[in-house]
């Protein structure tokens, strides 16, 4: 009986590991995380310059990121990360972007506003801002404009610029850029507004960047990955529709090679795959294509282990064992093959995992989990099932077990 | 069938095909994508057919036209590739070619910077060496270290082929062909692990017998193991390869290549090692 209850402990822990998979993978199109080259947007890695003021370091850094985060917020997307990279990178994920060039380019601005008096000295700076609005304004003719709201201290320092300027001209730059050179006609405190944009587009945009601050060092963009929705639509159903078809075929060939046995394979294959789904919901993890490459792939490495196990079963069976006899020697035979074979392709996917970045890790976590999970299945799941055939005697002879003592 | 018997000659076709793909990558080397040239590429789709000059001509406004190769790709599909751009030029000039052509929708656009594809090339080749490493220490442990010599034969032999079929093809390398060249690595040394464990097994019931008749006997026993296990792993990948688009397609002919490399390479080239090996011993003994 003892046997019995080990079997039963099995079947119990296994059916409990497809519950929690399941459990995870619901609802199925919210469960998994799709990879901004599947659902669309744009991953920039930002890179902060010294420049001759400032010298790029921790806190020049985090000062940029949280600068980053709040123009990110302000644009009103969803999902967005803003994420350190080593020393002096930052990289942003904004999925389902609409214009991901012009997310990018708002992102990297540096934004320092800079107002100048004729002299050329930089009388006041984007600092003294506290809102910004982009409008349409203007005394006689309507154009696109800033207005903006000055903080206490600024409104004093602005209304001392303007009283000892008046009937000359205030410049005010954006990064180094003459937006617009006005004559001062009087004293101006707590609000004014900016003209010279192109468009009322333009113009909200640059009060978004005013309102965000300006980035404390320059930063550089060194890498850009942007997909539009549309690509990654056909890309999520072109990769699906190839999964299910490698999928079929595989079980095609499986059930034609090793009838019965292949069936069950067949079916640890659909436990395996709610598996590797379920883990890769779990772990929060996000799929990429390559990702879905790395599956499909482990795949047919998953049925590697049945077809390893079959094939050891055939060979235990032709030197002359029973079948019961046989399939317990072709199981315990072929563990070890599994292992030594699976660890060294492990080995491999986690130095990938290591050393690469972005969408190879992606690849290379998804393999290790697809890996991980074969043998799982191979060795408990589909071992339980074919023991479940043998007790009920399914089968009345070897034939349906594709066995010959040939 | 005697595959240890065929060895010189199954290595002799190996070399050569190995001996063409170093001519060609030595001649004509890869054809590296901007993942390690540094660069952008910008796909775009149109409603209407857009002839490649009204692009090159739109190029000519920003002073890229010489720097570009402006290709059409599929139905009204254009891709540009043209030197790294900062994001105000990426916005201008996708301004430009939207406000020509109303109906043009960005499909894609990357942008690598020259230092990125440095970093990328050198942690490739860390990767693989680390690898390569890492894949001897564990076959020493598990089997020997000549098992170990054997196996890093297979993997050099798969990924040298790889490389110069895409050398010769003049296919592009990017960052999804490294994955694409460690998996072919974790491959070639699965496959040849399990014949290994076969042979391992042999020689620890049969002493009397030669090494060569027994490796022959292991390879034959798991050829079936290979041939099924190689049809299970390459209907995926042709599923994919006609299926799933072109954006993973150069990744799928690598793996394509690779397997069927991988395959070829445990039966003809890391077993015929092992009894290489064997023999110059036996040799040295004799003497």
């Amino acid at each position: 009986m003892d046997w019995k209850k080990k079997r039963m402990t099995k079947l119990f822990s296994v059916l409990i590991l497809l519950g929690v998979a399941v459990f995870f993978l619901y609802p199925l199109d919210e469960s998994i995380n799709l990879g901004l080259d599947l659902q669309g947007g744009t991953q920039v890695v930002l890179e902060a310059r010294d420049t001759d003021a400032v010298q790029v370091d921790d806190d020049a850094v985090r000062r940029a990121m949280s600068v980053i985060q709040t123009r990110v917020d302000e644009m009103g997307l969803a999902e967005p990360i803003v994420q350190r990279q080593g020393e002096r990178r930052i990289m942003v994920s904004l999925p389902g972007v609409e214009d991901p060039n012009q997310a990018v380019q708002t992102i990297g601005q540096t934004a320092q506003l800079q107002f100048k008096d004729e002299d050329g000295n930089i009388v006041m700076t984007g600092e003294a801002l506290s809102d910004a609005r982009g409008a349409y304004g203007g005394d006689v003719v309507q154009r696109p404009v800033i207005q903006f709201e000055l903080t206490r201290e600024g409104s004093r320092q602005f209304g001392q610029i303007t009283r000892e300027n008046i009937g000359r001209r205030i410049s005010i730059y954006l990064d180094d850029e003459l937006l617009t050179s006005p004559t001062v006609q009087s004293e101006i405190r707590g609000e004014g507004q900016i003209t010279g944009f192109e468009s009322l587009e333009e113009a909200q945009r640059v009060a978004l960047l005013l309102r965000a601050g300006a980035l404390p060092v320059p930063v550089e963009m060194i890498e850009n990955r942007t997909v539009g929705p549309t690509l990654g639509a056909i890309a999520i159903d072109r990769s699906l529709k190839a999964g299910l078809i490698g999928l079929s075929l595989v079980i095609v060939f499986m059930i034609f090679m090793y009838k019965l046995p292949g069936l069950v394979a067949a079916i640890s294959l659909a436990f395996y795959s709610v598996l590797v789904l379920g883990i890769l919901a779990g772990l929060n993890a996000t799929l990429t294509l390559p990702g879905i490459g790395g599956l499909i792939l482990s795949i047919g490495m998953a049925v590697d282990a049945n077809v390893i196990i079959f094939e050891r079963i055939k060979y235990e069976y032709r030197a002359g064992k029973t079948l019961k006899a046989a399939v317990d020697a072709g199981f315990k035979r072929a563990f070890t093959t599994i292992l030594d074979a699976n660890i060294t392709t492990l080995i491999t996917a986690s130095i990938l995992a290591y050393f690469g970045t972005g969408m190879i890790r992606g690849f290379a976590i998804t393999l290790s989990i697809g890996i991980i999970a074969s043998m799982f299945t191979a060795i408990i799941v589909t071992r339980m099932i074919i023991n479940f055939v043998l007790d009920k005697n399914i089968m009345a002879g070897d034939k349906i077990f594709g066995l010959s003592r040939g | 069938m005697d595959i240890i018997g065929m060895r010189r000659k199954m290595l002799g076709v190996s070399l050569a095909i190995i001996i063409i793909g170093l001519i060609s990558l030595a001649t004509q080397g890869l054809n590296l994508g901007i993942d390690f040239t540094g660069g952008t590429i910008m796909d775009f789709a149109f409603e209407e057919v857009v002839e490649v000059e009204d692009i090159r001509s739109i190029m000519a406004e920003f002073d890229l036209d010489q720097r570009s190769v402006i290709q059409e790709v599929g139905d009204n599909e254009i891709s540009i590739r043209t030197d790294d751009l900062n994001p105000d030029q990426l916005v201008d000039i996708q301004g430009r070619i939207e406000e020509e052509f109303p109906s043009a929708e960005m499909l894609r656009t990357d942008v690598v910077g020259p230092t990125i594809g440095e970093e990328l090339k050198s942690s490739a080749l860390w990767a693989l060496l680390v690898a390569a490493i890492a894949i001897v220490g564990y076959i020493s442990y598990r089997f020997e270290f000549r098992f170990a010599i054997g196996a890093l034969g297979a993997l050099f032999h798969d990924v040298l082929i790889t490389l110069g079929i895409f050398s010769i093809l003049g296919l592009e390398v990017d960052v999804a062909f490294i994955a694409a060249l460690l998996t072919i690595v974790g491959y070639s040394i699965n496959d040849t692990i399990v014949i290994y464990d076969r042979i391992r097994e042999k020689v620890r019931f049969s002493k009397k017998e030669p090494f060569a008749q027994l490796a022959n006997a292991a390879i034959l026993d798991t050829l079936q193991r290979s041939i099924n296990t190689s049809i299970t792993t390459l209907l995926p990948i042709l599923a994919i390869l006609f299926l799933g688009g072109t954006t993973i397609q150069n990744f799928m002919i690598a793996l394509l290549i690779g397997m069927l490399a991988g395959t070829y390479s445990s039966i003809f080239v890391a077993s015929p090692i092992l009894v290489e090996w064997d023999e110059k011993k036996a040799m040295k003994r004799n003497i």
